[in-house]
């Protein structure tokens, strides 16, 4: 990281102070803190709509408007109808444009839900568990993989009571299945923030180290 | 008239969705409807903007305790705002790297969000401290698991696991990939997958076939 002109040295330190004003919370609730959190509110809300203005608004209904694609003046008006959730008088407009696009997502799902998700899943439970050329520590994973799936997939089932010595013991296996699984995502979430602090701690070493390199 | 009109659109929009999945000569309907999707989705920040604008507004202008940092608020909001829709290079747009779209970007909002992700680290951890005993199996195989994840994961655990007698000879990371992330884990996972989907399905079936109105709101 290097700092071309005082505006980026002054960006750097900006971003430095910001992230020390948040840490500031582990300590207790303070004045730097909340200034923080709602310049955060703030400039993400700004940003997000920023993005959404550039990379969807511009080139999917003004660009499309301009040229004369006229069909997505529909769209413009759906758009202008969902504002009106705002005026309670007008609010029942709102429901319009929300209906359209609950439709297009429960089609959307109904659809590429089951083909995305639960087709592939499927099939890539459908391993081999016996054969040649199998090796037994492939045979233990596909084991685990088939038959974890299939007691967890049984733990799920509420319509039948989970009791006896078959369904009831595969339930409990599911339940086992699920709490390793939980518990290697939660030891992964831990590790992922983690190396967000470490990021940030890189960050202000970074911000340092191009300081002095502008001055020198 | 105001609820009805709405199911008949849900229902017309997801069937629209599903026939052209089935016909070629209808997928261009399909594309139509996803841009309409998105822009309809991006009007959607607007009016998030305009609801910030009208309760902060509202507590600035009633000079409610706090009311500073609600105006530190919208001020961040219309600088954001006026920068990244108004300030626009020659031949490019605001997004293009060097603009103060950018620049806010990477010194303001890249370091807040980064700061506020890593502080949860710490609450992590704590909340970890206090949440995990091993008071039962299915608790223990949890601590566990997540245990060796975070231990092992890293150059010094693996240091210290190598340095075991005989099961340092075992390769801890292989143990890690490929019997717990994808035997275990990859087990576990799929099966909430495989159940959110079916729920997914099922609630998207009500919601296109009328049963499901709760998104419609209350009152006429």
């Amino acid at each position: 990281m290097e700092a071309q002109s005082w505006g980026d040295l002054l960006g750097m330190w900006l971003g430095v102070a910001l992230s020390l004003f948040i840490f500031s919370f582990l300590y207790k609730d303070n004045p730097l803190y909340k200034l923080a959190e709602h310049i955060f509110v703030g400039v993400s809300a700004g940003y997000w709509m920023c993005i959404g203005y550039w990379q969807v608004l511009h080139p999917n209904l003004i660009l499309r408007l301009q040229a004369g694609d006229w069909r997505y003046g529909a769209a413009a008006i759906m758009g202008v109808m969902l504002l009106m959730r705002i005026y309670p008088r007008w609010a029942w407009m709102g429901r319009w444009p929300l209906a359209f696009m609950v439709g297009i997502f429960a089609g959307y799902n109904i659809v590429y839900t089951m083909q995305a998700q639960v087709l592939r899943q499927i099939e890539a439970t459908i391993l081999p568990l016996w054969g040649a050329g199998l090796t037994w520590y492939q045979w233990l994973i596909n084991l685990i993989v088939v038959g974890g799936t299939l007691c967890a997939l049984l733990y799920f089932y509420f319509s039948k009571e989970q009791r006896g010595p078959l369904w009831g013991r595969a339930a409990r296996v599911g339940i086992w299945v699920l709490m390793v699984s939980l518990g290697a995502a939660f030891g992964y979430t831990v590790m992922a923030r983690l190396s967000l602090f470490i990021g940030r701690v890189m960050y202000f070493q970074d911000v340092w180290r191009a300081t002095v390199n502008f001055f020198s | 008239m105001k609820r009805s009109v709405p199911l008949i659109i849900t229902f017309v929009a997801g069937l629209v969705m599903i026939v052209q999945f089935y016909s070629y000569p209808l997928n261009w309907l399909g594309d139509l409807f996803n841009n309409f999707y998105n822009i309809i989705l991006t009007c959607a920040y607007v009016l998030g903007a305009l609801s910030l604008l009208v309760v902060n507004g509202k507590k600035i202008y009633q000079q409610a305790p706090g009311w500073g940092y609600n105006l530190v608020l919208l001020l961040s909001l219309g600088i954001t705002l006026g920068v990244g829709l108004f300030w626009i290079p020659t031949g490019g747009t605001p997004l293009d790297e060097g603009t103060p779209f950018s620049w806010i970007f990477n010194h303001v909002f890249t370091p807040l969000s980064a700061a506020t992700y890593s502080l949860l680290a710490f609450y992590i951890a704590s909340a970890s401290f206090r949440a995990f005993r091993a008071r039962s199996r299915e608790a223990t195989l949890l601590l566990g698991s997540a245990f060796i994840v975070m231990i092992f994961r890293v150059p010094l655990g693996e240091y210290l696991w190598q340095s075991i007698p005989w099961l340092g000879e075992w390769s801890i990371s292989a143990f890690i990939e490929d019997v717990l992330l994808g035997g275990f884990n990859a087990a576990g996972q799929r099966a909430i997958m495989l159940g959110a989907s079916v729920g997914l399905i099922s609630v998207s079936l009500k919601i296109l076939l009328g049963i499901e109105r709760s998104y419609l709101g209350s009152g006429e």
